[in-house]
């Protein structure tokens, strides 16, 4: 039976206790909505949930129940509740990326990624909560208003991801999904205190996923562990024939392949890992400084060799992104016009005041500014100036990355984010919000796996770890991290 | 006045191709269906999709490529063409642009002169389509349909070597009997499966250097485009002669009013922001593969009219009018070879069947008599079964009917009479109503036989055996 230990259990729990008969998926469902209840009401209320439909979900559990009393094999996520980023597409509830533009846009396909979360038994609760299109790092670019921080409601969750990380952080459900297009898990993980991961370019399908910039897009996940956020790639990584960009490699058994201090003196025996110096300016905030060295201190306690590297092309990654995503989101956007679905706005100014009108009061402020900035530096005359040398200062951030990775590094280990969360309202500046990435956009970038699990508190609040590894090196990514986040065990949230 | 002048002609033509489905989804790419039937999430631009390649297409495309002699690129990328239109859902057309499928073919025609002139290729590449927009339908709105929206084309671009109208007009007839030949589209103008537009520019003869050229579309038909040409070229010719200076802008031309119209639309001004698509991969193409769909081309119509003329020993002139289109080519040699008899087969497909073809409206590849049946019938022929003019009426009844030709020969009694009792009656017949040419030729008026002959051929309905009948009709002359 589900108690009130609810918000603190794995999704690996409840689905052992499903599978076993002690939990009912009834119960744990009516658990989420109750939690999701009680952390999401009045004016303090979180925010970070969108859309759901209780009783239609108690009913996919009482379906899900049938069939388990009929003998049918328990998914390895049987009866979890999960919530999905608002920029998936769902079936029946509505999918409006946090954009007035799509409110009340139901899709009539799903996900590549939801349906296999939920032929592995998961329950879809909730729409999460957004910055625009996942324009943003904290969650306050959304149509229907920001998403509050469950460590300190008067702070941003992080984002784009916001909601999901909230819903997680708050016990609502044990695992969610988030998209990366610059680090919209990562940092949001870090701002929480959960864990957030970011698989290799192509590794889980990106087929429903609502296109904010094509090539740096990935589906990434939240959990409450490292095994959670694992278990959550297995369950959805693999090649998709609907697409063209998913890659046909196997999925490994990544938590096989974890090795524990229960087992083992030194867990990360000959694993190598590597600190830019990049990561580490001087300006780096203290607190988040020495919460990374005690974590360095683990990994080589922990066995593993631990050894400076540099990344020299680090500092171009802002500026570059900030090209590439732009021009992509551009013409990802144009589709939403009016024609065919969302919000229309006529205007007696014909068809072209209806384009005008339709955009200009669906889309918030941010999306509105990269629109113009991804279709300035794509401009005839502007392409090879702008795109095509962002596009060059790519190819050599993924070159620094396949050098280092060359040389004998396995994983890297860098600071999440370069501050703990803001408060609500505090940074103003594009800019300045843009530069909350700053760590984390050089993997989609470079599209290698990357992931945040916490490393502690700094006065109070969170601050994650990221540990990067290459292309489809999950597995000692993974491994890293399971090996780091038991050793630190309480230290992690303290 | 434009004696002086030379016309410079390059053309983009786009071809859709044959395939069953659509270039990015799964969608039907049937012709005529219910306005916004055959849609998905893919060619519908629903939040979320992805486009995937189909490989027919590029398997067409490559053939085309391959048989107008380009160069078959191992690596193309896909780009997108950004520009708004209500029948454009994605906001972008996905096309090829710095990195093309194919690039430096050739196309050879027949100049004015006879000679042959070899128009060159720029390139070929894959694209898609967009969907249709209707003004006409419901008053006071535009309709959509996005049945078209995603079918795959390739588009044919020339070098401006062109000289005429009727060299455009050469250039597009010898494309669309190639692309025929290939079996990769239906080219119908009609339909809207080819499209053509036109750059155009005239310069002094002699000059080197290309005047300023305009574009010139919405033409609908191959003639249509030789009129727009020659329209245009006048146009701007009679502005050269003012001193003034050819603006480089888009026309559309008006095939009703036979003239062309500078285009109120801001096409020309429209930055379309190319960029690589980042939700394909590049299209990596296999050496191997590329030389596969070369091998597997099919015999193509240069090829063809010289086995027509070598082999067969056809005349230059018969042979254009049988390999114009390769059904007819195809029908042409198989009915010789039913039929064992070159000359006759090819002499039934240029008149009899051609005539019946269009007389019935529909495509030879419809046509109910098949070579099989028509080489029966060219048989009985042969074999003095049926008379010639007989064999026609017998070919008319085979296509109403759909029975074969020994069964109509029976059931309309359309088989040569050769007994004597009968075609001797009709003889009588024919002397006593023919009293006066009877007599003469009795008397030994030979030249006359042919006449008596005729009479009782048309007596019989055709059925007669005219070699009988000469001989019994000589049998009762008088020797002279």
């Amino acid at each position: 039976m589900t108690g009130s230990d609810y918000p603190t259990l794995t999704a690996s729990t409840i689905a052992a206790r499903v599978k076993d008969g002690d939990s009912s998926p009834v119960d744990v469902v009516r658990a989420s909505f109750g939690r999701a209840r009680a952390v999401g009401a009045g004016p303090d209320g979180l925010n970070a949930i969108l859309w759901s439909d209780e009783d239609e979900s108690v009913r996919e559990a009482e379906r899900l129940r049938g069939q388990l009393e009929q003998g049918s094999k328990a998914g390895r996520f049987a009866g979890v509740p999960i919530a999905v980023k608002d920029n998936y597409a769902t079936l029946g509830l509505p999918t409006t990326c946090g954009s007035r533009i799509l409110a009340g846009y139901i899709s009539p396909f799903e996900a590549t990624c939801v349906t296999r979360l939920r032929e592995d038994g998961a329950i879809i609760v909730a729409k999460t909560n957004m910055d625009e299109f996942a324009m943003g790092s904290s969650t306050e670019n959304s149509a229907y208003g920001p998403t509050r921080n469950p460590i300190d409601i008067r702070r941003v969750p992080g984002g784009s991801s916001g909601g999901s990380a909230a819903a997680v952080a708050a016990g609502i459900v044990p695992i969610a999904l988030g998209s990366e297009t610059g680090g919209s898990v990562r940092q949001p993980a870090s701002f929480c205190g959960i864990v957030g991961v970011k698989p290799t370019y192509g590794r889980i399908s990106r087929y429903g996923l609502v296109a904010f910039a094509s090539s740096l897009d990935h589906v990434s996940a939240f959990a409450r562990n490292v095994d959670d956020s694992a278990l959550a790639l297995e369950v959805m990584a693999g090649a998709d024939q609907r697409d063209s960009t998913s890659a046909d490699v196997p999925v490994p058994s990544y938590r096989s392949q974890f090795v524990s201090r229960a087992t083992a003196v030194r867990p990360l025996e000959g694993v190598t890992v590597g600190v830019p110096r990049e990561y580490f300016p001087e300006s780096l905030d203290q607190g988040i400084r020495t919460l990374c060295d005690r974590s360095i201190e683990h990994f080589r306690a922990l066995g593993a060799k631990v050894r400076d590297v540099s990344l020299p092309h680090t500092d171009l990654a802002i500026p570059a992104y900030y090209i590439i995503a732009p021009a992509e989101a551009s013409s990802n956007l144009a589709r939403y016009e009016g024609v065919r679905y969302g919000a229309r706005v006529d205007s007696v100014d014909g068809l072209r005041g209806m384009y005008e009108a339709t955009r200009s009061l669906g889309f918030g402020p941010e999306v509105t500014r990269r629109i113009i900035l991804g279709t300035y530096v794509l401009s005839a005359g502007y392409y090879d100036a702008y795109y095509r040398r962002a596009q060059a200062v790519r190819s050599l951030i993924a070159r620094d990355f396949a050098q280092v990775f060359a040389d004998g590094v396995d994983v890297l280990f860098t600071p999440t984010a370069p501050s703990t969360a803001f408060p609500i309202g505090a940074i103003t500046d594009p800019y300045e919000m843009y530069l909350s990435d700053i760590f984390t956009v050089t993997a989609n970038l470079a599209g290698i796996p990357a992931m945040s699990i916490p490393i502690g508190r700094d006065a109070g609040l969170p601050v994650g770890g990221q540990i990067l590894a290459k292309h489809f090196g999950e597995s000692v990514m993974f491994r890293a991290a399971y090996a780091l986040e038991e050793s630190l065990g309480e230290d992690a949230h303290r | 006045m434009s004696e002086a002048y030379e016309m410079v002609v390059g053309l983009e033509v786009h071809v859709q191709l044959k395939t069953r489905s659509k270039a990015f989804c799964g969608c039907s790419t049937d012709f005529g269906a219910p306005p916004n039937v055959n849609t998905c999430p893919v060619c519908l631009a629903l939040p979320g999709s992805l486009p995937v390649l189909n490989e027919q297409a590029v398997e067409l495309a490559t053939r085309a490529a391959v048989a107008l002699g380009c160069t078959v690129n191992r690596r193309s990328v896909f780009a997108r063409k950004n520009y708004f239109y209500p029948d454009l859902p994605k906001g972008f057309q996905i096309s090829q642009y710095d990195e093309p499928l194919a690039t430096g073919g050739a196309l050879t025609i027949a100049s004015a002169d006879g000679t042959a002139r070899k128009i060159g290729i720029t390139r070929l590449h894959l694209e898609e389509d967009a969907g249709k927009s209707i003004h006409d339908r419901y008053s006071g709105v535009t309709a959509i349909d996005l049945n078209r929206s995603g079918v795959p084309l390739i588009e044919i671009v020339s070098e401006p070597d062109m000289r005429s109208s009727s060299e455009a007009g050469g250039y597009l007839r010898a494309l669309r009997q190639t692309l025929q030949y290939l079996d990769v589209s239906d080219v119908s103008m009609e339909e809207g499966s080819l499209r053509v537009d036109a750059n155009v520019s005239a310069r002094r003869r002699g000059e080197k250097k290309l005047g300023t050229k305009t574009e010139v579309k919405n033409m609908n038909s191959f003639s249509g485009v030789e009129r727009a040409l020659d329209y245009e070229f006048a146009r701007q010719c009679a502005i050269l002669d003012r001193g003034e200076r050819v603006t480089q802008e888009t026309l559309l031309w008006d095939a009703a009013r036979g003239e062309a119209r500078v285009s109120r639309s801001k096409e020309e001004s429209h930055d379309y922001r190319y960029f690589p698509e980042p939700d394909l991969r590049p299209l990596i193409l296999d050496q191997a593969w590329i030389n596969g769909v070369k091998a597997k081309l099919p015999e193509l119509p240069e090829a063809r009219k010289k086995r027509f003329v070598d082999d067969l020993k056809l005349a230059p002139d018969e042979v254009e009018k049988l390999t114009a289109h390769p059904d007819l080519a195809d029908y042409f040699e198989a009915l010789a070879s039913a039929s064992g008899d070159v000359r006759s087969s090819a002499n039934w497909v240029m008149g009899e069947l051609l005539a019946a073809v269009n007389a019935r409206g529909g495509t030879i590849a419809h046509f109910p008599v098949r070579p099989h049946d028509l080489g029966l019938l060219l048989k009985m022929i042969q074999d003095g079964v049926v008379s010639h003019a007989a064999a026609k009426r017998i070919f008319a009844l085979m296509a109403e009917s759909g029975k074969t030709a020994a069964q109509v020969a029976h059931d309309e009694g359309l088989l040569k009479v050769g007994d004597d009792p009968a075609l001797t009656g009709w003889i009588d017949e024919v002397i006593a109503e023919h009293p006066d040419e009877a007599k003469r030729y009795l008397a030994g008026e030979k030249k006359l036989q042919g006449v008596l002959v005729g009479f009782v051929m048309r007596k019989s309905g055709g059925r007669a055996d005219p070699k009988r009948v000469n001989q019994l009709l000589a049998s009762r002359a008088s020797p002279s």
